[in-house]
């Protein structure tokens, strides 16, 4: 197999064994990305500035959620094991997200005097959202068909995330000194990850090799250029290129962070992963 | 094109159709699945029934309870011994798949009906479902429900919600 290569189903996947590995490191990055990021945005719940951006965020996170399900569950096509053993027994080294949507939500814990930082989580967010919209689009020419049909489904929902953030952006770029000063710091912190975003990891090479999604830099041109549009109308400077954190994600490299996400979101799971919900 | 379904497979299959009309929506009871679009295909081979059903949002956590009531509904029909439900995303489920008199039983759930042939770029321009006034205003994208917003009607003072557009 190689360019123009057009792959119907997962029997027909599972005949390369070049072509499925590459499939399935690119699916933990997409599953492990929106899973990791949704809990975050799960740990917000009842900690949101107003009640409607308690409904607003937990929808999102829902959706988010929902789209790893999809992509876990074509790794357990693959024959890689349970869609819900992979999201929740595996351990932080088997993860492939980017650092950037691992990190904890701000200072103190979820419920032992959390002061989380909203600036963070609006730019988090919108920043990675900017990139799954490129990543959403490449992949609507996916030589893996079920992943360009189901990339075109998730779309129809992540614009409207997209048009969320955008709002919350534009808002505090406008709004008090103290807000900007908030948004800017919030940019800050999210630069110094935000460039490993792009990253295809280790096997960048044959993900892109066998038409699975458009190679690392194509993506970041397109991400960066619209990212900085973005800022541009909503009056904030450019901060110019992201930097990239000194644990590589995509290599299955995180931060403690990640370790006590996962601890908390399959605590229950894990006493009885055979139980039936 | 021959056709190899035999008339009894044909009755099956129709009968099968009328009874999901009485399915509902779970997050919308006043809409049947077949009319919100989601049934995209039934068909029924030596006593199974395969029925593919078009998810509204990827992440509803509402699919398992409709692939459960669709399983319990067909499973009364004469002759079917068993009930299989797939999601499907191809075709992918769009607003406009809603049927067109099933767009005033919304508007009398209190929910304003998606826009109609909606473009990427154009206005959502929602008029209220209780008064028909367009001085509406969005209060939240995001409802109680991953395919509705929340807004409300400043002409008859209502809260009411709508079905996104989805395109």
């Amino acid at each position: 197999m190689g360019d123009n290569v057009r792959v119907e189903n997962v029997e027909q996947a599972k005949q390369n064994q070049e072509y499925a590995q590459a499939l399935a490191d690119l699916l933990f990055q997409l599953a492990d990305d929106d899973f990791i990021l949704a809990y975050r945005g799960s740990e917000w719940l009842g900690l949101a500035p107003h009640i409607e951006e308690d409904v607003a965020f937990s929808s999102m996170s829902q959706d988010m959620m929902g789209h790893a399900v999809m992509h876990y569950q074509m790794l357990e096509d693959l024959g890689l094991g349970k869609a819900d053993d992979l999201a929740q027994l595996r351990e932080a080294g088997a993860f492939r997200n980017a650092i950037l949507v691992e990190r904890k939500n701000g200072a103190g814990e979820y419920n032992d005097n959390p002061h989380y930082d909203w600036a963070y989580a609006i730019v988090r967010s919108y920043v990675y959202g900017l990139y799954k919209q490129v990543r959403l689009e490449s992949l609507l020419q996916s030589s893996y068909a079920p992943l360009a049909l189901i990339s075109r489904k998730m779309l129809t929902e992540h614009r409207y995330h997209l048009m969320h953030w955008q709002v919350w952006l534009k808002q505090l770029a406008n709004s008090t000194k103290e807000a900007r000063q908030k948004l800017e710091t919030g940019i800050a912190r999210v630069w110094e990850d935000a460039g490993e975003l792009s990253s295809l990891g280790q096997n960048a090479d044959n993900i892109v090799r066998f038409g699975l999604i458009a190679g690392e830099e194509l993506l970041r041109q397109r991400w960066l250029a619209n990212t900085k549009d973005i800022f541009q109308k909503a009056g904030l400077s450019w901060p110019g290129e992201p930097g990239v954190p000194t644990e590589r994600g995509r290599l299955g490299e995180h931060t403690a962070d990640l370790g006590q996400a996962l601890a908390t979101l399959s605590e229950v799971y894990r006493l009885d992963p055979v139980a039936k919900w | 094109m021959t056709n190899d379904k035999t008339t009894q497979q044909e009755s099956q299959e129709a009968i099968c159709l009328e009874m999901l009309q009485d399915v509902k929506d779970p997050e919308i009871p006043v809409i049947s699945m077949v009319e919100m679009g989601m049934i995209h295909k039934v068909r029924v081979e030596s006593g199974v029934v395969e029925v593919e059903v078009l998810p509204t949002f990827v992440g509803c956590p509402a699919l398992d309870i409709m692939k459960k009531n669709i399983s319990e509904k067909l499973i009364e029909v004469e002759g079917i011994s068993d009930v299989q439900v797939r999601f499907v995303y191809d075709p992918a489920w769009t607003s406009d798949r809603i049927a067109l008199d099933a767009r005033d039983k919304l508007k009398s759930f209190g929910i304003a009906p998606p826009p109609l042939d909606f473009k990427p770029g154009d206005s959502w321009d929602v008029s209220c479902p209780y008064c028909d006034s367009v001085y509406t205003q969005l209060e939240n994208l995001f409802g109680p429900a991953a395919c509705r917003s929340i807004l409300y009607c400043r002409h008859c003072k209502n809260p009411f919600e709508a079905l996104k557009p989805i395109y």
